[in-house]
């Protein structure tokens, strides 16, 4: 008698602690994921009680027509591509910085984080505005040829603006976990090789890096998480335009589920972004894991 | 070694190009800010100049344009309630889960953090139709249930790591003492959480409070709409009003980047702390 009152007992704490965090995983996350992998072998518009099963469909129409989608992933996959070097490098470079002795670090660590508190969205249509407002009062006042190209007109000037927008936005981040690590590394080391004839460049090459590797880990699977899911970003600053040169995979979905109410279509699209999100993410820290070294 | 370095002319270098580098990262703010405070002619002919007469019009009429305290307010109630929730259910869950390392729950644990991966997008379009039809469509409530699932995976694994770090003597000798398992979660464990909450918050507030996407899908009626969701639809209505969008965006930032600025010190450690354990 007492040993199953124990035994309820012990079920009722499980269920006080475990239960609602579990419900709302299972309805808002695991429901939605699982009704999207069958969405996507049919033909709804979303509304419509009508659904029409129509097996591997809709996968052979984005692999073999949709151009547009072709064009997402390839958009997406070289901004990625920017966006991760050159946030990771800038992040990095400014972490170098602001650990030396300077009397204004504290200062300008908190100036390079603040774009980071402020949401894409916004963001996106502040630098609408000094892309086509500011950049060209510069150039006027200056003469310099940068600022007068035609911003977010054309493709190329649309691409590298949304980069310029998201490494401003993302590097103070990345530094402050590269200015954690970097505090980390063993001074000793570092003086050891100075004192043993290394130059600087070289302790940072052959001690400093190999030693921060698990915060490179860190960064570069946060960096790639964003630049593939970024959407707020890309929907205020250029709205996938101009000719749909800028459109991400995110926005792609979007547009075709919620815009062209295509849901069969959007979910298969999305099932195709989500094994490539997470292949990509595994791979990547599979193998910069596999730097890491104990100090 | 770098707190006794000298002030050399190499360091001073060094900061002339840090504080270089810290105004190029200011030019955005200083062109949204001085723009704000012009009419909307003198924002035509001299975008990069300060205002010649320093105007709150703009401000007057964008506060009613994208009722301010409006949106500010289901903003703030949207991200504070969201924010006690999880931090209670997740640090609940987190305790049972590993304390209790039934196959049941370590299976539970896997698939929470599995969960991570998964892109937003990736179940975007399914939710609305969940969410319509567990009636949380329309309602900040049923946004808060939202962030609650979408939330769970990172708290929990936070709550998860931090907990494994407090020694188990310490609950032991409290329930030698007769203490009752809820109230060793409630008086003893909870408390010693806190600055993992501290983290958990931070991360937590950055994300709601800037959100765009799962909101715009879930709250449709004008009255509901948050800072990001009222921005958006001030934009569809005011195309290149600058003038006025100058404003509404400052106002827009101007709460978490005070925020931000209050906080720093909490912000930054826990940003730290949480990408390093996440």
């Amino acid at each position: 008698m007492e040993k199953s009152g124990r035994k309820l007992d012990n079920m009722v704490h499980q269920w006080v602690f475990v239960g609602p965090m579990l419900l709302f995983f299972a309805v808002i996350v695991i429901l939605p994921f699982l009704m999207n992998i069958y969405y996507s072998f049919t033909e709804w518009n979303g509304v419509s009680s009508e659904m029409k099963f129509v097996g591997f469909a809709n996968y052979e129409r984005i692999l073999m027509e949709d151009t547009d989608f072709r064009n997402a992933f390839w958009f997406t996959t070289r901004f990625s591509i920017a966006q991760i070097v050159l946030t990771n490098a800038i992040g990095f470079a400014l972490a170098l910085l602001l650990t030396r002795a300077l009397k204004t670090r504290n200062v300008l660590r908190t100036v390079f984080f603040m774009p980071n508190v402020i949401g894409g969205l916004l963001l996106g249509f502040i630098w609408q505005f000094i892309f086509v407002k500011g950049f060209a009062s510069i150039g006027e006042a200056t003469g310099w040829a940068f600022f007068e190209l035609p911003w977010l007109g054309d493709a190329p000037t649309a691409f590298w603006g949304i980069v310029i927008v998201a490494v401003w936005q993302g590097a103070g981040y990345v530094m402050i976990i590269y200015i954690a690590a970097l505090g980390n590394v063993p001074k000793d080391l570092q003086e050891a090789a100075l004192i043993d004839g290394a130059n600087r460049w070289q302790v940072l090459r052959n001690i400093t890096i190999p030693l921060i590797m698990p915060a490179f880990t860190i960064c570069l699977f946060l960096t790639i998480s964003w630049a593939f899911k970024m959407f707020d970003l890309n929907l205020s600053l250029t709205k996938g335009g101009p000719f749909n040169s800028t459109e991400s995979v995110a926005l792609n979905i979007y547009q075709e589920a919620f815009r062209n109410n295509k849901y069969g279509l959007g979910t298969a699209k999305s099932l195709i972004f989500f094994v490539a999100v997470a292949l990509i993410s595994l791979i990547q820290v599979s193998l910069t894991k596999r730097k890491e070294v104990e100090a | 070694m770098a707190e006794t370095e000298k002030y050399t002319a190499g360091k001073l270098a060094l900061e002339i190009v840090g504080i270089l580098l810290g105004l190029l990262f200011l030019v955005p703010f200083y062109f949204l800010i001085v723009n704000s405070f012009k009419g909307f002619a003198e924002l035509q002919t001299s975008t990069s100049s300060l205002p010649k007469a320093w105007t709150f019009d703009n401000y007057s009429r964008v506060w009613d344009i994208i009722d301010f305290p409006a949106a500010f307010m289901n903003s703030f109630w949207i991200t504070v309630l969201s924010n006690i929730g999880l931090v209670v259910l997740s640090a609940m869950a987190a305790y049972r889960i590993l304390r209790y390392p039934s196959r049941f729950n370590r299976i539970l644990f896997l698939l929470f953090v599995a969960a991570m991966v998964i892109p937003f997008q990736s179940i975007m379009i399914p939710l609305v139709r969940v969410a319509d039809g567990a009636g949380l469509m329309d309602s900040m409530y049923g946004l808060i249930v939202c962030y609650f699932g979408f939330g769970v995976s990172l708290n929990l694994f936070l709550y998860h790591g931090f907990i494994r770090s407090i020694p188990l003597e310490i609950e032991e000798a409290a329930y030698v003492d007769g203490c009752s398992r809820y109230g060793l979660f409630w008086r003893i464990v909870f408390p010693l959480l806190k600055p993992i909450t501290v983290t958990v918050v931070i991360l937590n507030t950055l994300w709601i409070w800037n959100d765009y996407l799962l909101p715009s899908l879930i709250l449709h009626k004008a009255e509901l709409r948050t800072i990001p969701l009222s921005t958006y639809s001030f934009f569809g209505q005011y195309t290149k009003q600058w003038d006025l969008a100058m404003a509404a965006l400052t106002l827009g930032i101007l709460p978490i980047v005070i925020f931000f600025l209050a906080l720093q010190k909490h912000i930054i450690a826990g940003i730290t702390a949480g990408s390093v354990k996440g």
